[in-house]
């Protein structure tokens, strides 16, 4: 039994097997040798563990799934073993005298451009198969553990960090909490966390062997216990299933209305990263979704999403929520969300750089077509459209030309759609100062607390060293919403909070006070910020 | 040397599971045993070649076994194609 201790995110316990998750290797390189005796040697010993592999995969596909759901592993054992794939291994390692991860890479590609070439679908197909067996191989020459998609028990993912690119693709099912060695209480993986409520801990000092091993990531002590005694074990069973009750009595207030003993109401809407997360909002009682963060359709592909690809996504979120409000927030890529097919360079200062409005009003393309993918979707479901990172009036003047540019078009094609409301994330101090001017061209502002904090503070928060500094209760920060508020009220606006503050049980009687008339969060906050606005009496 | 004709039978034509098969049960005997649609000929011991003829359902193929255990051979994998394809 091992103890390490970290930063905790968020107050849970897991108890599960870790997970450890190595970053993709490029490419192979083309490396020489000089014995390629060995090297012959090494590939028929990755071979045969990655035989061991899949056999083991089929065994529990076939117990769990089912035979027919088996089958791919069994093609995969049949394909690694073909004397053709392996005859040309060790002709190019002799040959060329090359590491083998190199002859494996080159022969993974032939034969799979050979299958993608066939006139049939079937066959076509199966070059995604040899790319699969190939990658085992490389992975288990190189001792990398990529792959999740072998994992058929939920497991904790240990890493160094990770990027929105790697969690968009996990399947969430799988994940019982995170640890991670870089990486603030502020970066996606940390609010990753808290939306899925999973624990998870930041700045351990994690280690490569612990791979496959039981643990106990505890989010109370901020402590990870690898191998941990039976004692140790039956705690923290016992301690989840604490959890589990008290969850389970805020369970109770489904149904009811989120509003104070004097009578004053609050909205309590949903944010949500994707289309799957419309569920766990309605189970726990959203009354909207406060925030739909439209980055993932961007982070999930290869390429720029198509309107229709939007359009479904949008229309599904519209049509399950059936007829509650939801704000889809466009495009805020950039800073510590990167796409690759965007091409944006490297920045000395990303957080100030060209992210969000600031790529949609560049690049209007991207911007246009998201536009005109959530009008068409507004016409099945209560939609209203978000703007992020404003700092100017001209830029929302800008922003509400396109749209109604984009809606006279659709009109012109006679493709229906419904006028949606349209309001602006308050998160920087420039918009913070120019609220009274910027409520009168939006129906309604959203205080998006994580950036407002950092950009108020000038605290970077993706910088780990600087969490201590970082401080959301700060009086500024207040303040600053304080008048954000003020002037939206001022200037008609409703205003919401859809940052992490908005699930700070310590600040709800602080907002509501203030006169906030919605509050965002991830779903699994949703009930216990109810039970405290229910709690409070203003009139005290 | 013995050989037969067939017309696959099976929905999916000759994919990736029952081609594995045929691989598996040719290398049971010393006879060398091809596989020929059309123009190309691939031996069945050579599963990815096998897939690479794409045969369809519907198409034929002709099997021919030649060496000292080709009666038995020819059995087996007669009544394989009869069975699985």
């Amino acid at each position: 039994m091992e103890q390490y201790s970290g930063k905790s995110i968020l107050k849970k316990i897991s108890i599960g097997k870790i997970f450890y998750y190595e970053k993709k290797q490029a490419t192979v390189k083309r490396n020489k040798v000089e014995d390629t005796q060995a090297e012959v040697l090494r590939f028929q010993e990755a071979k045969k563990t990655a035989q061991e592999q899949l056999d083991l995969l089929y065994k529990k596909a076939q117990k769990e799934v089912g035979e027919s759901g088996a089958a791919i592993f069994e093609v995969h054992m049949m394909l690694l073993d073909d004397d053709d794939y392996c005859e040309s291994v060790y002709n190019i390692i002799e040959s060329q005298k090359v590491s083998c991860e190199y002859a494996v890479a080159v022969t993974g590609d032939n034969f799979s451009k050979m299958f993608a070439e066939m006139d049939d679908e079937y066959m076509k197909e199966r070059a995604a198969d040899i790319k699969d067996i190939t990658e085992r191989v490389i992975n288990i020459l190189t001792g990398t553990n990529t792959d999740m998609s072998d994992l058929i028990e939920p497991i904790i993912l240990v890493a160094d960090d990770l990027a929105p690119s790697e969690t968009v693709q996990m399947d969430k099912s799988k994940l019982l909490g995170f640890v991670t060695q870089f990486g603030s209480s502020n970066s996606h993986t940390a609010i990753l966390a808290r939306t899925m409520n999973i624990p998870a801990l930041i700045g351990v000092d994690i280690k490569k062997e612990w791979n496959g091993k039981l643990a106990v990531i505890d989010g109370y002590k901020g402590t990870i216990v690898i191998d941990p005694q039976e004692d140790y074990l039956k705690e923290a069973k016992k301690q989840i299933e604490q959890d589990l009750k008290k969850q389970e009595l805020l369970r109770q207030l489904k149904g009811q209305p989120a509003v104070t003993k004097d009578g004053t109401k609050v909205h309590l809407y949903a944010n949500i990263g994707s289309v799957s997360d419309v569920a766990s909002a309605l189970y726990n009682d959203a009354e909207g979704i406060g925030l739909f963060r439209s980055e993932f359709l961007y982070l999930e592909s290869d390429d720029f999403p198509t309107q229709n690809e939007q359009l479904n996504a949008y229309k599904t979120v519209a049509e399950n929520m059936a007829g509650k409000k939801v704000i889809i927030r466009t495009l805020d890529v950039g800073a510590d969300k990167k796409v690759d097919y965007f091409h944006l360079d490297e920045e000395e200062n990303p957080a100030l750089g060209y992210r969000a409005i600031r790529i949609c009003l560049t690049r209007e393309d991207v911007f246009r077509t998201q536009l005109s993918a959530i009008l068409r979707a507004s016409a099945y479901g209560n939609l209203s459209i978000m703007f992020p990172m404003i700092i100017s009036v001209e830029e929302v003047k800008k922003a509400k030309r396109i749209l109604q540019e984009v809606k006279d078009q659709l009109k012109a094609d006679h493709i229906e759609y419904k006028d949606v409301e349209v309001g602006v994330m308050i998160e920087t101090p420039a918009a913070v100062m120019m609220s009274e001017e910027l409520a009168a061209e939006v129906d309604f502002f959203s205080i998006g607390t994580n950036d407002l904090t950092q950009y108020t503070l000038a605290i970077d928060r993706q910088n780990p060293k600087l969490d201590d500094f970082y401080d959301p209760h700060h009086p500024a920060v207040l303040r600053m919403i304080k008048q954000t508020v003020e002037n939206g009220h001022k200037g008609g606006a409703w205003v919401g909070i859809c940052g992490e503050l908005a699930s700070d049980t310590s600040l709800t009687e602080t907002f509501l006070r203030m006169g906030v008339d919605e509050l965002s969060v991830s779903s699994t906050f949703l009930l216990s910020v109810k039970d405290k606005v229910r709690s409070l009496d203003l009139s005290k | 040397m013995k050989s037969f004709h067939f017309v696959v039978n099976d929905e999916l034509g000759i994919h990736a599971r029952p081609a594995g098969l045929i691989v598996k049960e040719a290398k049971k005997f010393q006879s060398s045993i091809k596989i020929t649609k059309g123009e190309r000929t691939v031996l069945a011991s050579q599963l990815m070649m096998i897939m690479s003829l794409g045969v369809k359902k519907g198409e034929e193929v002709s099997v021919t076994i030649e060496g000292e255990d080709e009666n038995e051979a020819y059995t087996a994998i007669e009544s394989f194609f009869q069975n699985n394809l």
